[in-house]
């Protein structure tokens, strides 16, 4: 087949996209495929019009790639493309509407509130910062409502470090959420094709209190999969998995985020293009279900196309 | 090492709509196009079988010689037979830190350093520790206080590697006396000192001052040089001089590295040198970058946040900038991104992430208006980003503790400093 391989654009994971299309592109021509890779620019539906591909890859991280632009582009141009469609990938990208409508299909998400700079610049709402403690506890996170790596992410142990936090959650988007933190054991559900593949665990790599540097900053912790979990809580965290997925309107692949408490599964958000690069959660969940990387993309490209 | 997330952040600073004031680019748009076409011409007429052959590891005699020249413009003597051509200065800081570091050896460096060292510092897994500056270079007061302690730890540090003029990134430029106190704490000790100076050449404002090397004879200061800032960077051209037994390791050194430096550069390299109007060409260069520094330090006297501080460099490629101290520079880069303006922030010249709300500004490689642009965007991020915190914490109804201090506290180099906190020191 003509593929697309469309990578880089302008979102601040652009690093991380272009490591993700260089492993694709590889596995593609290893494939057979007839490959042309696209960066984001002014050429880029001048490109796609005048080569007309049989369908485009989209190993694009963050805004514009990963928020539904580039796929209603495709759209238009009647392009078939890998991963979630327009509207999955707008919900997934919002956190705090991909929590919405969580909790209005019964799934469990950590408490948040959400702010916008306009809401605390215009409207004073810096005074309801004590109510939101209130409702979220401490500590909590901020972050970013539209970032997929962890650039911005602040764990706030006190009140006090609110307006900073904030500060840096905004200064990469103007919304950011405050979301209660929960202690429990980081899993990664990667889903591909509407079945969940084996999970992995993000395993602190030195503990502390509550390993804020670990589950926040890369190079913090080790992966294992499948995750060490017994049979009934693989069951559950796959179930709410699938559920957060067909909830969000997730197709192709995705990844969902969970945190693995106590007294069951919560999800943190759900990843609609996630890390194709070689270590990656997503290609090592393949890998542990028997699916190298060359079948990994090849089963991606049939979903997009079939 | 910077976390990959903001490595990755770095990388749409090279896409074209982004006015850049992160590299350490010089402007090659004024190189006279008829002395290129002229060296290509001779080159075709006379050399290319042998600019298209392998040449000496140490470099061709024509660069050296002509290395000598460039260093004499400084009033510092050298022996063509010391220099060792390397490709670009780059690889100077490399091959030195691979002759002479072993896991865990201590570097002693400038802090803010340049950014470019610190990973080949560390991927020799060196022990770095960096010196804080003010106004006058490198304060050497605490430069002896961390070598007396280090003595007690039962350490020496292989060498001190500092830019003392026109640092990068800090734009200062080491004090006279400094430098004679350096000089002699490197004779007393035995300490090697490897001053890099790129920029030397390129002052703006007051008079030159002797290089380190030129202080010390040559016997414990190890000079790094390049033509990258003075005529192009995209030749490749660096070099070293050193004592003849770290040269011979040096020249093994590059041997395995890569042979050779560019035969048909170094050719162009010392021709142009050799017969070209370099001099002229050096002071045109010098012309238009006190021009940018001037429109940019305006610039920023009108767009940046009060509170913000900055140097006015007397030569060189960079301004250091903190902002105040609520914003951090790497989130102030995230939000400065979104309206196509980059620049390094200050974390990336440390080894223990100072500098958090510092930014390196460089004015060389970038057109007036961009600057202007640029300067324009990142003040009004910056204001921004400090009203919405004033908000935040002006708020009566919630009362907020104070802000709990910065990494670093007090020690870090904000400039202007304020004189003179240095105590008995020079």
């Amino acid at each position: 087949m003509k593929i697309a391989l469309l990578q880089g654009g302008r979102s601040l994971e652009r690093g991380v996209s272009i490591r993700s299309g260089q492993r694709v592109t590889e596995a593609l021509l290893d494939l057979g495929h007839e490959v042309d890779v696209m960066d984001l620019g002014p050429d880029l539906v001048g490109r796609l019009e005048a080569n007309r591909p049989d369908a485009a890859f989209i190993a694009l991280h963050g805004t514009e790639g990963e928020d539904g632009t580039i796929q209603s582009l495709l759209e238009l141009l009647d392009i078939p493309y890998t991963g979630p469609g327009v509207a999955a990938c707008k919900r997934c990208m919002d956190k705090s509407l991909a929590k919405y409508i969580l909790r209005e299909h019964g799934l469990p998400t950590p408490d948040w509130v959400t702010y916008t700079e306009a809401a605390i610049r215009d409207f004073g709402a810096a005074s309801t910062f004590g109510a939101a403690v209130e409702r979220v506890g401490i500590p909590l996170v901020a972050k970013p409502c539209s970032q997929g790596s962890s650039l911005g992410v602040k764990v706030v142990t006190e009140a006090g470090q609110i307006p900073n936090a904030l500060i840096t959650a905004l200064s990469y988007d103007n919304r950011a959420l405050l979301e209660g933190w929960v202690n429990g054991r980081e899993l990664a559900v990667s889903v591909l094709g509407g079945e969940a593949l084996p999970v992995v665990e993000a395993i602190p790599t030195e503990s502390n209190t509550y390993d804020f540097e670990a589950r926040y900053e890369i190079g913090g912790a080790s992966f294992e999969c499948p995750a060490d979990l017994t049979d009934s809580q693989t069951a559950e965290v796959e179930r709410v998995a699938l559920d957060a997925y067909r909830a969000l309107g997730c197709s192709g692949f995705s990844r969902v985020d969970i945190i693995l408490a106590d007294d069951g599964p919560q999800v943190l958000e759900i990843n609609a293009i996630p890390g194709l690069t070689e270590t990656s959660l997503l290609p090592q969940s393949a890998e542990a279900a028997g699916l190298d990387f060359n079948a990994m993309v090849q089963r991606i490209l049939d979903l997009a196309t079939a | 090492m910077r976390s990959s997330a903001m490595r990755d952040m770095m990388e749409i600073t090279a896409r074209p709509e982004v006015i850049s004031l992160a590299g350490g680019l010089p402007d090659t748009s004024t190189f006279p196009t008829e002395a290129f076409a002229a060296e290509m011409e001779r080159i075709e007429k006379t050399a290319v079988a042998e600019v298209l052959q392998y040449g000496p590891t140490e470099g061709s005699m024509l660069v050296r010689e002509q290395i000598v020249e460039v260093m004499a413009a400084e009033n510092t003597r050298v022996d063509a037979i010391d220099v060792t051509v390397t490709t670009g200065g780059q690889q100077a800081i490399d091959l030195i830190t691979k002759v002479l570091i072993d896991p865990g050896d201590v570097i002693i460096c400038d802090a803010p350093t340049y950014p470019g060292a610190i990973p080949t510092f560390c991927s020799y897994e060196a022990d770095v520790r960096q010196i804080e500056m003010d106004a006058d270079g490198m304060r050497i007061g605490l430069l002896e206080e961390t070598l007396e302690q280090l003595e007690a730890e039962g350490k020496r540090p292989k060498f001190i590697y500092s830019i003392p003029t026109f640092q990068n990134p800090g734009g200062v430029t080491l004090s006279l006396e400094r430098r004679h106190r350096l000089v002699e704490i490197a004779q007393e000790k035995e300490i090697l000192v490897i001053e890099d100076n790129p920029y030397g050449l390129l002052r703006f404002d007051g008079e030159p001052l002797p290089t380190l090397y030129s202080l010390d004879g040559g016997n414990y200061v190890v000079y790094l040089g390049t033509f990258s800032k003075i005529l192009s960077a995209g030749l490749r051209i660096g070099w070293l001089v050193t004592p003849t037994p770290i040269r011979e390791k040096v020249v093994l050194g590059k041997q395995a590295a890569d042979l050779c430096t560019s035969t048909l550069t170094q050719d162009f390299a010392g021709h142009f040198f050799r017969d070209g109007a370099w001099r002229e060409y050096v002071d045109e260069l010098t012309g238009i970058y006190r021009a940018r520094r001037d429109v940019m330090i305006n610039a920023m006297a009108e767009y940046f946040p009060h509170g913000a501080t900055w140097n006015k460099p007397a030569g060189g490629l960079f301004i250091w900038a903190t902002m105040p101290d609520v914003l951090s520079s790497e989130d102030l880069l995230a939000k400065a991104l979104s309206k196509n303006v980059a620049f390094v922030p200050g974390p990336n010249a440390y080894v223990d992430g100072r500098g958090r709300s510092s930014m390196r500004l460089n004015f060389s490689g970038v057109k007036e208006d961009e600057i202007i642009e640029g300067i324009r965007r990142i003040g009004q991020v910056a204001r921004e980003m400090l009203g919405l915190y004033e908000t935040m914490t002006s708020t009566d109804e919630m009362k907020l503790p104070p802000r709990p201090p910065t990494d670093g506290g007090g020690s870090e180099m904000k400039l202007p400093p304020r004189p003179e906190e240095e105590g008995p020191h020079p």
